[in-house]
């Protein structure tokens, strides 16, 4: 009877195992197909057609080019390597201006051969329009749509991933935010998470230390909601009043709330590798007449380097995916940041405030799993950066 | 039929007979709470029916219609050409009704000079090409434009309106939420931003808006929004299916009745009708 337990206990055991391994594998393995999925679309959105006149020997434009041309960035075609000859922009909204309900007929029949007809009838016109709509015997100019490239995607300055004709999906701005945003965070709390670490390995009572340790761990539970909260309603206000900034939202009110929310980690285990520091090294250098400053500063802090730079670097992945509290503060502009002043966008933002809106299965859905891939990839790195450092300091003290 | 059947058969009917009555209506987020409170007062009416609400957006609502999935869809934009012909391809008609109307204002900080601001000057200040406060007749100060996600009705709507479907510009600083705006509106000196009608308090100002280059300003109330003087304001609508005329047409006249209108109103929407101008004044009156 009590074999079969243990059997059985062991058999749950293993099967746990790897039932959260095969679904961790599946969820991975589902961000990834469906991130791919983006460099299977195409340019131009699904089932459209941009066409233009007869003429017009316009072949290929990219998706930046058609933004420009359909926000009136771009009048002329001449810009684009033919004469010099306004720009007509034509979307199916706009087909009233042009024809009356009659004209078109009561099932909408004759709409494509007059959109055809307009098109012919004027140069300068591009008209975006449903592919199923033109007659074929149009004699219309298409513009050729290629699928989206990879590196558009990732050096792309641009994120619009909601323009019509032509989406864009530049993903640098999105990922020089996180990375910025990250970057800053950890040098805030660095100094901090290390000094309070070492005053309450080493310098605080027991009492304080009873007291102060609840409390930091105290941090990690509070909601990162409402860390956002506290970063618009009292941070912002006070970075604007401080820096004189025309706009408080900014790169720097995101990393000190970051900041603030990677203490409590970079604390705890930075703490915990210092009182793990073995006695017999710390009653060596004591017993060598060195002082107890010395003895922190030039035996416990080295020796126990390998754990604060995981706490450090476990600090760092809780900044690179947090997303709420960033969403609320950092103003979400999706620029290249140049400063840190400057408002920014990260990649968790983004996945937050869009996907709720993203069509299923389009390329702007796609494009946020890709974000996801991203972002897995560096906070993969983050945890490797981890195993690496760790290991290496158990050789060391063994 | 012994006992048992007849408890089974009655205990189907229970199960069955309210999915066969039941009214199916979906579509835009924005018409949600409105379409929500509707249905709850209908049904204190007509307690014997049952309504099911769900979101999801316009898009959404309008293409449940021809698949049947909904009696009828919320939209808080008017029908597409491209979604007219998808109808038409299938043989259907559509009807719409405009249950209410929404109003957009857009607000800068209280302590900014400028009242008002045509379409164009709005469009260039969105899109970046005018970027300090001086250009449009302010003080020496960096304009810092507010937006909603992409995700939001608000943001699409006031594109189509306000921008003429250009894009915003890219360094435009998004926010989650409407709260979110009116909070950065409100401590930021050169900031602009738009929010719905009902969400307008004393922390932002309200700027006045002409759609004829100048001529004719309004300020955004309940009143010029309904009169037709503010020009942000857009229509939101129901659609169904002419067939289905017959099971539709009592909430969709209860939601246009004076009853109905009344919670258009609570909702910080703008009503249909206005009974006269006189209680459109009085209307905004008691708002402040």
């Amino acid at each position: 009877m009590k074999r079969v337990l243990e059997h059985a206990v062991r058999w749950l055991l293993t099967a746990s195992g790897f039932v959260t391994s095969a679904v961790i594998l599946l969820i991975i393995g589902f961000l990834f197909t469906e991130g791919a999925g983006l460099f299977r679309e195409h340019v131009i959105e699904e089932g459209y057609v941009l066409a233009l006149n007869r003429d017009n020997p316009v072949k290929e434009m990219s998706a930046a080019e058609i933004k420009a041309v359909f926000d009136e960035d771009i009048v002329s075609w001449k810009d684009l390597g033919w004469k010099d000859i306004p720009v007509e922009t034509f979307r199916l909204e706009d087909i009233g201006r042009y024809f009356t309900e009659a004209e078109l007929g009561p099932q909408y029949e004759h709409a494509g051969s007059a959109i055809a007809g307009l098109v012919s009838s004027h140069p300068g016109m591009i008209a975006f329009v449903p592919e199923s709509m033109i007659p074929q015997e149009a004699g219309l100019n298409f513009i050729e749509d290629s699928t989206i490239s990879f590196s558009e995607v990732i050096a792309g300055p641009e994120w619009f991933p909601t323009a019509t004709p032509a989406p864009l999906f530049g993903m640098w701005p999105l990922l020089a935010g996180t990375l910025w945003v990250s970057l800053f965070a950890i040098l805030i709390a660095l100094p901090f998470g290390i000094s309070i670490a070492v005053y309450m390995a080493e310098v605080a009572s027991e009492k304080v230390r009873n007291f102060l340790k609840p409390v930091i761990e105290l941090l990690n539970g509070i909601p990162s909601v409402v860390y956002g909260f506290f970063g618009l309603i009292v941070i912002v206000p006070m970075l604007q009043r401080v820096f004189g900034l025309p706009v408080g939202e900014s790169g720097l009110a995101g990393s000190l709330v970051l900041a603030i929310m990677a203490l409590p980690t970079i604390v705890t285990v930075a703490e915990d590798a210092m009182r793990n520091c073995p006695r017999s090294l710390r009653e060596a250098s004591l017993a060598l007449g060195a002082t107890k400053w010395q003895t922190i500063s030039k035996v416990v802090i080295p020796s126990s380097m390998s754990g604060i730079a995981s706490g450090v670097v476990l600090g760092i992945g809780r900044a690179v995916g947090e997303t709420m509290a960033v969403l609320m503060v950092t103003g979400n502009a999706a620029v290249v940041p140049t400063t840190i002043l400057e408002p920014l966008r990260t990649i968790p933002a983004t996945i937050a405030a869009e996907l709720g809106e993203a069509p299923a299965g389009g390329a702007h859905y796609q494009s946020l799993f890709l974000l996801g891939v991203i972002l897995f990839f560096i906070t993969f790195f983050i945890n490797l950066c981890v195993e690496f450092i760790s290991s290496r300091g158990k050789v060391r003290n063994s | 039929m012994n006992r048992r059947h007849l408890f089974i058969s009655f205990f189907a009917a229970i199960c069955l007979y309210p999915q066969a009555e039941a009214q199916r209506i979906k579509g835009s987020d924005t018409l949600l709470p409105l379409t929500q409170e509707l249905a709850e007062e209908y049904l204190d009416s007509h307690p014997d029916e049952e309504i099911i609400v769900t979101g999801g957006g316009s898009g959404v609502g309008i293409a449940a219609l021809p698949e049947n999935t909904t009696d009828i869809a919320m939209a808080s934009r008017r029908i597409r050409f491209s979604e007219k012909m998808k109808f038409a391809d299938l043989g259907l008609d559509v009807r719409e009704v405009i249950v209410a109307y929404d109003a957009l204002a857009v607000v800068v900080n209280p302590s900014n000079p400028v009242d008002s601001l045509t379409r164009e000057q709005l469009e260039a200040i969105f899109r970046g090409k005018v970027t300090n406060w001086k250009e449009v007749g302010g003080d020496d100060c960096r304009i810092v434009v507010y937006s909603r996600e992409t995700s939001s009705g608000t943001y699409e709507f006031f594109k189509e309106s306000v921008l003429e479907n250009k894009n915003y510009m890219s360094s435009i600083l998004s926010m989650p939420a409407t709260g979110a705006i009116i909070q950065s509106v409100r401590q930021t000196r050169g900031a602009i931003g738009y929010i719905g009608l009902a969400y307008l308090n004393r922390y932002v100002k309200p700027l006045a808006v002409s759609y004829d280059g100048g001529s004719h300003y309004a300020y955004p109330s309940v009143g010029t929004a309904a009169s037709g003087q503010y020009p942000i304001v857009r229509p939101l609508y129901y659609y169904y299916d002419p067939r289905k005329e017959a099971e539709v047409s009592s909430f969709i006249s209860f939601a246009l009745s004076p009853e109905g209108q009344e919670s258009v109103l609570e909702q910080g929407f703008i009503p249909v009708r206005m009974e006269s101008p006189a209680e459109a004044r009085q209307m905004d009156a008691s708002e402040e």
